[in-house]
């Protein structure tokens, strides 16, 4: 196969340098050269929004990207979202709070997609968070209990309550 | 002692791991050396296979085995899979080989597998593997299949009916001559796949050692993954342990056993290596069984009233290439017949046919969508035809409050009555109209009108069979610490049966919810179990915990009353520890307790106490407890592109006592989106060849955030007589209604064009052909 080329990334904080193949995708170089097994791959073709993680501050699919492509590149993953003394992110907790999981699958990607959306919007109400939300599937909550704790996640997020 | 976590909005035990990341699916495992399994699959709906060269492929550096069937040890070649649940009925009951042996049936069929160093190098000698196929004419549509003289799905079959099944009982004859009126209905219905966001995954790893294979199996069922590559194997099913761990949804699929699970466990054992499969989307598409179409041909009998007398009629249901799950589907599609309303006289006959597409296994609510969706077009066909509010025609129908026990007429599987144990029906229509604000429906609808909006509102009832045997057992065992281990072979992909069963443990044994373990899916930790299917979880294992933890705590009074010599009347369980009635300050410790039935060296157990503080149930339903609702979508059509909205989603759901609403209520949500992307989205098309055309998420449309209601719900709880929790499943009675209540919300917004749909999903481009062909009329 092509030969491996050297890439550096910070991952949550931590500096990582690493040898890939150019055709490995970032969701699999997470999953398999880091063992940051959290991002989920669900349909790898940039629909489901599973893998969802914070690229240079915005919201990107792991599997329409390539490793060689994050070079230099500042990730955060759903790992790195608590505090390290395991205090959760206002959207961790607000999750738990209102059932916005059931299989959990989705989850890191919706958070994920909600931390960057949530930060550009923050007083976003229902009907733009549906629509933020539009691209990451779950089979299981009919969206209803994530939508509520995005909800509730932002308005902590903002300082109102929490 | 008091009830204290059963029936509270208990937050999740399952979450913290889930939402940091730390979830442990299948594809999160790794064992050292382990390899990696591609599989090569059909790519022809029907064909011969000529020959497989794999020259190219065994050449790709990091490639360990290829296997196709002819290179299986020769116990196993040319075997087909077991079938799993046999039937007298089953005229045909064809399952698939695990690696094709000479003829192909559908695309994405398992052909060959080439087993790697890792999956990308894997998957680059599966595409150098040439198949020399000789193409054969396929069927596709059931109703063809159907037809004498139709192409054979299966060269060797003598046609291509899987069964013919009926639901009868009562005289239908008697019922139509006796009828004021007939109406009839004609209807296509298509459910599509589970979409589980993960897809299903196996590792197997064999253990020489001990003689033991364990494979960890994104799977509903583990005990009847065991019990069937066992079977194939051969081997005793204390040889094969499989763990299901986090698995990432199911809803139905996922309950089937697989030729990828066999063939990894075969390849592990001939390379002495762990291997993993991990499916991709698009395999999901064509190789996880999906449930097909059925066509529905009723007629139904009804007096001058309103009331319908009897039904009669045809189902031809498709049932794919090979018979994966026995007529469980065609089964759950007769059984409900005739729902929740109370008509005394049925003949319908379903036939199950063979065509060259992905097998057919339930779906969410397996056939009950279908039963239901078929008795709720019948409803709306009395009140289009006799003029009465869709509202009264099913009061006018549903079974009375006070004819529970209520025996439909129909008989079971295994020949007994038939019996909706308790509910109000007529209390949940009165709920869901309230909420709906139906009564002021009109008004909306005439002001929308004005402004060139089309809005429709639309009913649909249900009742939910759940609950099923035989058991899903559980130990419960308190060890020294005082803390509480509970242990069941029921899997969980996602319904929150942990917390659930931490509730009921906790209040049956006075501990805190925090103090109770509880440990699922492991065919190594539980001796026999079922699965997750057909809402029987809550009712199975909460049976189970709630009886096994009950005599735990039994065990424990009358050890402390010896102990303590205490009257055991005078003694309770609270806080931890048995503890005086009057005085708290007299107790003893569970731990304690724990501690004198599991003594160290030279230690005795208590006459007549038997060794360690634990008891394990399997405990047997009296029968199946029957949840039930009523569903009423609000939804506005756009006349010129055919986009439908529901505007306004409204349930009321009867589950009986609830173990924990939040939770009901997040099944019932999700069952409901999953019902409106049947109504509106969810098909997977073939072209005439039998080549799958929607094979990823652009081309296959499943429900968003964006295009889904707020779904309120409103709980009625009339508990089951038939456990002693009086509780009844939960899991399916969004999904059996939904696509029901939104079809007849379009047609009533559709009214003026007298649009009558009679195809689910309703596409924008079909929606559109039917207004244009209103109009034309008008």
């Amino acid at each position: 196969m092509s030969e491996k080329k050297s890439i550096t990334i910070k991952v949550n904080g931590i500096s990582h340098s690493l040898e890939v193949e150019p055709r490995m995708h970032l969701g699999d170089m997470l999953r398999l050269e880091l063992n940051l097994t959290g991002t989920h791959l669900g349909c790898e073709h940039g629909v489901c929004g599973a893998c969802t993680l914070i690229f240079n501050g915005e919201a990107v699919r792991s599997c329409l990207m390539l490793a060689v492509q994050a070079d230099g590149a500042e990730i955060t993953t759903i790992e790195g979202m608590a505090l390290p003394d395991g205090t959760l992110h206002p959207l961790q907790l607000a999750f738990h709070e209102h059932h916005g999981l059931q299989c959990g699958f989705c989850t890191p990607g919706m958070i994920m997609s909600l931390v960057a959306y949530l930060q550009d919007n923050p007083s976003a109400d229902e009907a733009n968070i549906r629509e933020a939300l539009s691209g990451n599937i779950c089979r299981c909550t009919g969206y209803q209990a994530i939508v509520k704790s995005a909800l509730s996640a932002a308005e902590v997020m903002r300082g109102e309550t929490g | 002692m008091g009830v204290r976590y059963f029936g509270a909005s208990i937050l999740r035990a399952e979450d913290k791991t889930l939402l940091t990341g730390q979830g442990n699916y299948v594809d999160d495992i790794t064992r050292p050396g382990l390899l990696h399994a591609a599989f090569v699959r059909a790519e022809h709906a029907h064909a011969l296979i000529l020959g497989i060269d794999a020259t190219l492929a065994q050449a790709v550096p990091g490639v360990v085995a290829i296997i196709t069937n002819d290179n299986l040890p020769d116990v196993l070649k040319d075997k087909r899979m077991a079938q799993p649940y046999p039937s007298p009925v089953l005229k045909q009951g064809i399952c698939c080989h695990i690696l094709a042996a000479n003829e192909v049936n559908y695309v994405g069929q398992t052909v060959a597998v080439v087993i790697a160093e890792s999956r990308h190098l894997a998957e680059d000698a599966a595409a150098l593997i040439a198949v020399n196929y000789q193409v054969l004419d396929a069927v596709i549509d059931c109703q063809v299949a159907y037809k004498e003289g139709a192409p054979l799905a299966h060269c060797s079959a003598p046609d291509n009916i899987v069964a013919t099944l009926k639901a009868k009982f009562g005289d239908v004859d008697v019922a139509f001559a006796n009828a004021a009126h007939v109406v009839s209905i004609s209807d296509h219905h298509h459910r599509g796949g589970c979409h589980a966001m993960e897809t299903r995954g196996v590792i197997a790893e064999d253990d020489p050692s001990c003689g033991e294979i364990t494979l960890w199996s994104a799977t509903q069922c583990p005990y009847l993954v065991r019990r069937l590559v066992a079977q194939h194997l051969d081997i005793p099913e204390s040889s094969l342990r499989v763990i299901a761990p986090d698995v990432g949804g199911g809803f139905g699929p996922k309950a089937s056993v697989y030729p990828e699970e066999v063939v990894v466990c075969i390849a592990s054992r001939m390379l002495s290596r762990p291997i993993k499969w991990i499916e991709d989307r698009r395999e999901h598409f064509t190789a996880t069984q999906t449930q097909r179409d059925q066509f529905w041909n009723l007629e139904a009998a009804v007096d001058k009233i309103g009331k319908v007398l009897g039904v009669r009629g045809t189902i031809i249901h498709d049932n794919g290439a090979f018979v994966p799950y026995g007529l469980l589907l065609p089964m759950t599609t007769l059984g409900p017949l005739p729902g929740p309303y109370s008509i005394r006289n049925i003949d319908v006959t379903l036939e199950a046919v063979f065509t060259n597409t992905t097998p057919n296994s339930p779906v969410r609510g397996a056939g009950r969508p279908n039963a239901a969706y078929a008795m709720e077009r019948v409803m709306q066909a009395v009140s289009r035809s006799l003029g009465l509010d869709p509202v009264e025609v099913r009061a006018i129908n549903l079974v009375r409050k006070d004819a529970f026990p209520y025996e439909t007429g129909a008989l079971n599987r295994v020949g007994k009555p038939v019996v909706y144990d308790s509910g109000d029906y007529h209390g949940c229509l009165d709920k869901a109209v309230n909420l709906a604000d139906y009564k002021n429906f009109v008004t909306r609808q005439d002001a929308a009108r004005k402004d060139g909006r089309y809005l429709g509102i639309g009913v649909a009832a249900c009742v939910e069979d759940t609950g099923i045997g035989p058991y899903e057992g559980a130990t419960v065992r308190v060890d020294s610490s005082g803390k509480v281990m509970v242990e069941t072979g029921a899997a969980s992909q996602g319904q929150g049966h942990k917390t659930v069963i931490k509730q009921i443990a906790a209040d049956a044994l006075g501990v805190t919810f925090e103090d109770v373990r509880v440990q699922t899916g492991d065919t190594g930790r539980f001796a026999q179990g079922v699965g997750a299917i057909g809402s029987r979880i809550a009712v199975t294992v909460g049976s189970s915990v709630h009886l096994a933890a009950t005599q735990v705590g039994t065990t424990a009074l009358a050890l402390a009353s010896e102990v303590l010599d205490q009257p055991q009347e005078e003694l309770e369980l609270s806080d931890g520890a048995v503890r005086g009635k009057g005085d708290h300050n007299v107790f003893i410790s569970l731990g304690d307790l724990a501690t004198r039935l599991a003594p160290m060296a030279g230690g005795s157990v208590p006459l007549s106490f038997n060794a360690s503080l634990e008891a394990t149930s399997y405990a047997t339903a009296k029968g199946q407890p029957y949840a039930n609702g009523t569903n009423i979508a609000e939804v506005e059509v756009d006349i010129g592109t055919g986009e439908v909205r529901v505007l306004r989603y409204s349930v009321a759901h009867d589950c009986g006592n609830m173990i924990n609403p939040m939770i009901v209520d997040g099944q019932i949500v999700g069952g409901v989106v999953h019902g409106i992307g049947n109504a509106l989205f969810e098909e997977m098309i073939y072209d005439p060849s039998g080549q799958p055309l929607t094979t990823n998420y652009s081309e296959y449309l499943l429900p968003l955030s964006s295009e889904m209601p707020e779904v309120n719900i409103v709980h009625q709880e009339t508990p089951s007589p038939l456990n002693e929790l009086g509780i009844k499943g939960a899991g399916e009675g969004g999904a059996i209604p939904a696509t029901a209540a939104v079809v007849a919300a379009i047609e009533n917004a559709l009214e003026p064009f007298g649009v009558v749909i009679e195809r689910y999903p309703v596409s924008p481009e079909r929606l559109c052909a039917l207004i244009v062909a209103g109009e034309n009329v008008v």
